[in-house]
């Protein structure tokens, strides 16, 4: 262990003497201090981010991409500890993000475009044993086509993980769905089953939101609920089910960035970028594809259409 | 006096009036269930409104309005407030961890003044990977030098490197500071009784309370980032250093002592030139103890900005890649392989070579460093004009993703009826009867056989423990979660230690088997459970049975090790004399080795215990509903008092289980006059 500990100072000493010779500057950016971009664990979340933080770089700031968890981030956005996420989806993320935006240390940094799907989704193959799909009324009759052992004569859906939200308990009770509604603990538990269920082309109904790869994996359908309305979740009167609210689909929404309030002061321009940056599901659908399925890394790909269509982001950046 | 066979019968009296009595007042409650709601339905919450306290209305809140309190302006650390206090903390964590990255992974990237940036890669794989095998060649064999070769080189080869090195960055760091506030902490609890008596609960609840419960707070006073993860890797990693300290200093022989200060050492010198030396040995295990759980850490810490190898874990499961996962994973049992062989090896030589029997050459100390530099710096530079010194090239990576994910989809599409029939057995006839009555009993009845268990196996003062930690789970209104923790961990602890002991007494009887076992159980403890997790989903659904699939594959090795240590340890004049005795060999394995090896299993039962409670937090990721959930929604919600209160009711399950078996373990060693 001697040898290596002096080893060990002996470059520690040669690199700091290197740190220090070397004078610091550049300025194009307003400030030199690295802008951290939240990097969470979806493949769509990294091309964002990726794109994002490539953009600003050519811009000349410095950028810095920070592993974080989706909603544990908020702290470290009050704080600004991180700076900026780049995907807030209103399905998922609307109350933290409302909080954390009342707070006042954060900024809303707009819309990317992308629009956010969740809803009861079966693969294709289920329409044979379930003609009636994808209109929820039929979900009854098939009720044992989805059921497992343990759930018969019930049927069996698969949500998301409670931290999700969703209200998924509540829908099936307010549509007197005779379902029973079992969470998945995490993403990667809910897409298992699904993978698991398709490979064997078993019946599966389950929890699954675009833009994702699995819709470009999988051939399946979302069911057709009652359309969401506001009402709907607040007022118990609305919809086919008189005394409880929930009757209904999930929303659809918009999937936002978000930023630490005094980057506004440090990065004008950055964050005027990020508000201009736009980006549609169908785009983000075939770069996910590319990566998750077609096995190309994040950076190649999201490199690749910042080369070629470079028309399309530089007005961001004026 | 009292003549011996008295002592019997009163004591046996006392046991069946305990336990008796218990069962009498169950059976009473049970029957007037309906006019006892209270005593049967757990209570609600306990909340109180008391004007001065504010919004402090319940435990939960209380935590979480204290930690408002430290992190806000108000809560001086003088002459900072707490929070600039941490952040100082943090940021002297924070620059030896970017040297060492930017060292072995990322290089050093240094801005010239006209714009351009003067870049200084990284070290290059070569250079590490024939230094460390040198080191490894040196301190112990070329046996040794060959696994480390081999591990290396499966490294580079699958395309690991470069998360492997800023993994590999995090526990430089982490564990380095777990060894010095570990030997610290040691020390003073060897000097003074007071603080070791002081510090053991403290300790305790360090490795127990789920690292997912703290995580919160860690990330309050500490920022986001790998600063964080080191932090809580720090607080999960070193309590085995202070204990391993306390006991090493113990049993440093007392002549030694007694020998420096007869040389007119002063206490000082005594511990730093006497004591800490001959305790090096122990020391050592302690150091290998906190390099294996940082290594524990390695996902959980990604999760809140460690990066590496746990995160390319994490993002290969979220799309599915069980293979890429599995790589990622064996990759992080490499590393623990390879620094838990090379510790120990340091360890032995550590003694074998004392300083009085070789005289130092301190010149060749010198030219093995120098060596060492000049490989490192020839390889790295040789990176400029060489691509492949800097980097393996993309085109030779191997890998085998496909092929795992290509076999678990073999097995789910031929085996999943019968799987499921096996499932579905499992589910309706053990796991749902004895969850429904785990519910049903009433939270008094409980209270009261944990109070009887307590008294009879250790005195009152041990039932008075493990009643009121049991009564803090009921009063932060966690004992229906708490319920179905002890159920899953329950069950899953029946089938861990049931196959372990059958596995462990085959192994103690083939040496070859032993062999497999052992290397079987090694890596099962190194690899993440993430990566077992999802085929685990894939196979059996989600729900209690993958949790307690999981859950028993991790609390396996502790169960099979202390069997066969047990075993082991049975001394041969015992069973030769069983031998001659005419015993046939189950009567030998039935009446005697087990018998004798009874203890170390209970121990073995014990650590399956602690095991079992640990992953539950993980199978939370799963969707199981117990405490394990609760602290995960609290970590997703960023809720401080939330978790911690799940956390401290997991921790205090694991304090009474082990309490109680301790002191069961503890009574049987003494009845077989061991």
């Amino acid at each position: 262990m001697r040898t290596n500990k002096t080893f060990r100072a002996l470059v520690a000493a040669a690199a700091v003497t290197l740190f220090v010779q070397a004078p610091a500057a550049f300025a194009q950016a307003e400030s030199e201090d690295p802008i951290k971009i939240t990097w969470h664990d979806w493949t769509g979340q990294f091309i964002t981010a990726t794109m994002i933080g490539e953009i600003l770089k050519s811009m000349g700031y410095n950028v810095e991409f920070v592993p974080a968890d989706y909603i544990a981030q908020f702290v470290g956005l009050e704080s600004g500890d991180l700076h900026v996420a780049v995907e807030i989806w209103e399905t998922t993320g609307k109350d933290a993000l409302e909080a954390s935006l009342a707070t006042g240390n954060t900024v809303d940094l707009g819309e990317t475009g992308m629009h956010a799907i969740e809803e009861w989704w079966y693969p294709l193959y289920m329409k044979e044993q379930c003609p009636g799909l994808p209109d929820w009324t039929a979900l009854n009759d098939c009720a044992e086509a989805f059921g497992t052992p343990e759930t018969l004569p019930k049927g069996r859906y698969l949500g998301g993980p409670v931290t999700w939200g969703g209200y998924d308990d509540e829908r099936a009770e307010a549509l007197g769905l005779n379902y029973e509604v079992v969470h998945a603990g995490t993403d990667a538990a809910l897409f298992a089953e699904i993978e698991s269920a398709y490979q064997r082309q078993a019946p599966i109904l389950a929890w699954v939101y675009a833009p994702h790869w699995a819709t470009a994996k999988y051939e399946g359908e979302w069911v057709d609920f009652p359309v969401y309305t506001d009402e709907c979740y607040k007022d118990p009167s609305w919809g086919g089910n008189a005394d409880m609210a929930y009757d209904c689909g999930k929303p659809r929404g918009w999937i936002k960035a978000v930023g630490w309030a005094e980057g506004e002061a440090k990065w004008p321009k950055a964050y005027q970028a990020i508000r201009n940056f736009t980006i549609d599901n169908e785009l983000m659908s075939s770069l996910i594809v590319k990566v998750d399925l077609e096995g190309m890394s994040v950076e190649e790909v999201v490199g690749e259409w910042l080369r070629d269509n470079e028309a399309v982001w530089k007005p961001w950046t004026q | 006096m009292i003549p011996a066979h008295a002592i019997g019968v009163y004591r046996r009296n006392s046991w069946l009036l305990g336990w008796g009595g218990a069962f009498a007042v169950a059976i009473v409650v049970w029957l007037g269930a309906d006019w006892w709601q209270w005593a049967v339905k757990a209570p609600k919450e306990l909340s109180w409104h008391v004007e001065a306290l504010g919004s402090c209305t319940s435990v939960r809140y209380c935590v979480t309005g204290f930690m408002k309190w430290m992190l806000g302006n108000e809560a001086y650390l003088f002459p900072w407030t707490f929070k600039e206090f941490t952040r100082a903390v943090a940021a002297c964590i924070e620059m030896p961890y970017q040297f060492i990255r930017a060292l072995l992974s990322t290089g050093f990237e240094i801005p010239l003044g006209n714009g351009e940036i003067w870049s200084i890669p990284a070290v290059s794989w070569i250079g590490l990977t024939i230094v460390t095998v040198l080191f490894a060649w040196r301190i112990k064999d070329g046996m040794l030098a060959v696994i480390v070769l081999l591990s290396f080189l499966c490294l580079v080869g699958f395309g690991q490197w470069e998360s492997a090195t800023v993994t590999l960055a995090s526990i430089m760091v982490a564990v380095p500071i777990g060894i010095v506030f570990g030997v610290a902490l040691g020390i003073l609890g060897y000097r003074h009784k007071r603080f070791e008596q002081a510090i053991m609960p403290v300790l305790d609840l360090m490795q127990t309370v789920p690292i997912f419960a703290y995580l919160v707070p860690v990330l309050f006073m500490f920022g986001f980032g790998p600063v964080s993860a080191i932090t809580a890797t720090v607080i999960y990693a070193m309590p085995p250093m202070v204990r391993i300290t306390i006991l090493a200093l113990h049993s440093v022989p007392f002549e030694i002592k007694e020998f420096g200060k007869m040389a007119g050492c002063n206490r000082r010198q005594i511990t730093w030139r006497v004591l800490i030396p001959s305790a090096k040995p122990g020391l050592m295990v302690g150091v290998n103890q906190v390099i294996m759980l940082s290594l524990n850490m390695v996902i959980i810490a990604s999760m809140i900005g460690a990066g590496g190898l746990g995160f390319d874990v994490l993002a290969s499961l979220r799309r599915q890649a069980i293979g890429d996962g599995i790589e990622a994973g064996v990759a992080i049992t490499l590393i623990a392989i390879v620094l838990d062989r090379l510790s120990q090896a340091w360890a032995v030589r550590g003694t074998a070579h004392h300083p009085s029997e070789t005289p130092r050459n301190w010149f060749n100390q010198y030219r093995n460093t120098a060596y060492a530099l000049v490989i490192l710096l020839a390889t790295t530079a040789a990176g400029f004009v060489v691509p492949f010194f800097s980097q393996w090239p993309e085109t030779l990576e191997l890998t085998t993703g496909q092929f795992w994910n290509d076999l678990v989809k073999w097995i789910n599409i031929n085996f999943f009826d019968q799987l499921e029939a096996f499932k579905v057995f499992i589910l309706l006839n053990i796991l749902k009867p004895v969850k429904l009555f785990l519910l049903s009993l009433p939270w008094v009845v409980v209270l009261l056989f944990l109070a009887v268990a307590g008294l009879q196996l250790g005195g009152w003062r041990l039932a008075v423990l493990v009643v009121s930690l049991a009564l803090f789970i009921l009063i932060t209104g966690q004992w229906e979660k708490a319920m179905i923790t002890v159920y899953l961990c329950g069950i899953s602890v029946v089938f861990a230690s049931l196959i372990g002991m059958t596995v462990g007494v085959f192994a103690s009887r083939n040496p070859v088997f032993k062999k497999i076992v052992i290397v079987s159980i090694d890596t099962l403890q190194t690899l993440p459970s993430f990566v077992y997790l999802l085929p685990v989903v894939m196979l059996f659904r989600v729900g209690d049975f993958s949790a307690m699939v999981a859950v028993v594959l991790y609390a396996l090795p502790p169960a099979i090790r202390y069997t066969l240590y047990g075993i082991e340890n049975i001394h041969e004049s015992l069973v030769e004399a069983a031998k001659t005795s005419g015993c046939t060999r189950w009567q030998l394995l039935s009446k005697v080795q087990i018998r004798l090896a009874w203890p170390e299993i209970m121990l073995g039962v014990n650590q399956t215990v602690m095991f079992a409670l640990s992953m539950l937090v993980i199978t939370a990721l799963v969707g199981t509903r117990d405490l394990g959930q609760e602290v995960y929604i609290a970590l997703t919600k960023a809720d401080v008092g939330r978790g911690l209160v799940a956390g401290l009711s997991v921790a205090f399950i694991a304090i009474i289980t082990d309490r109680l078996i301790s002191a069961a373990a503890r009574r049987r060693k003494a009845a077989l006059g061991l």
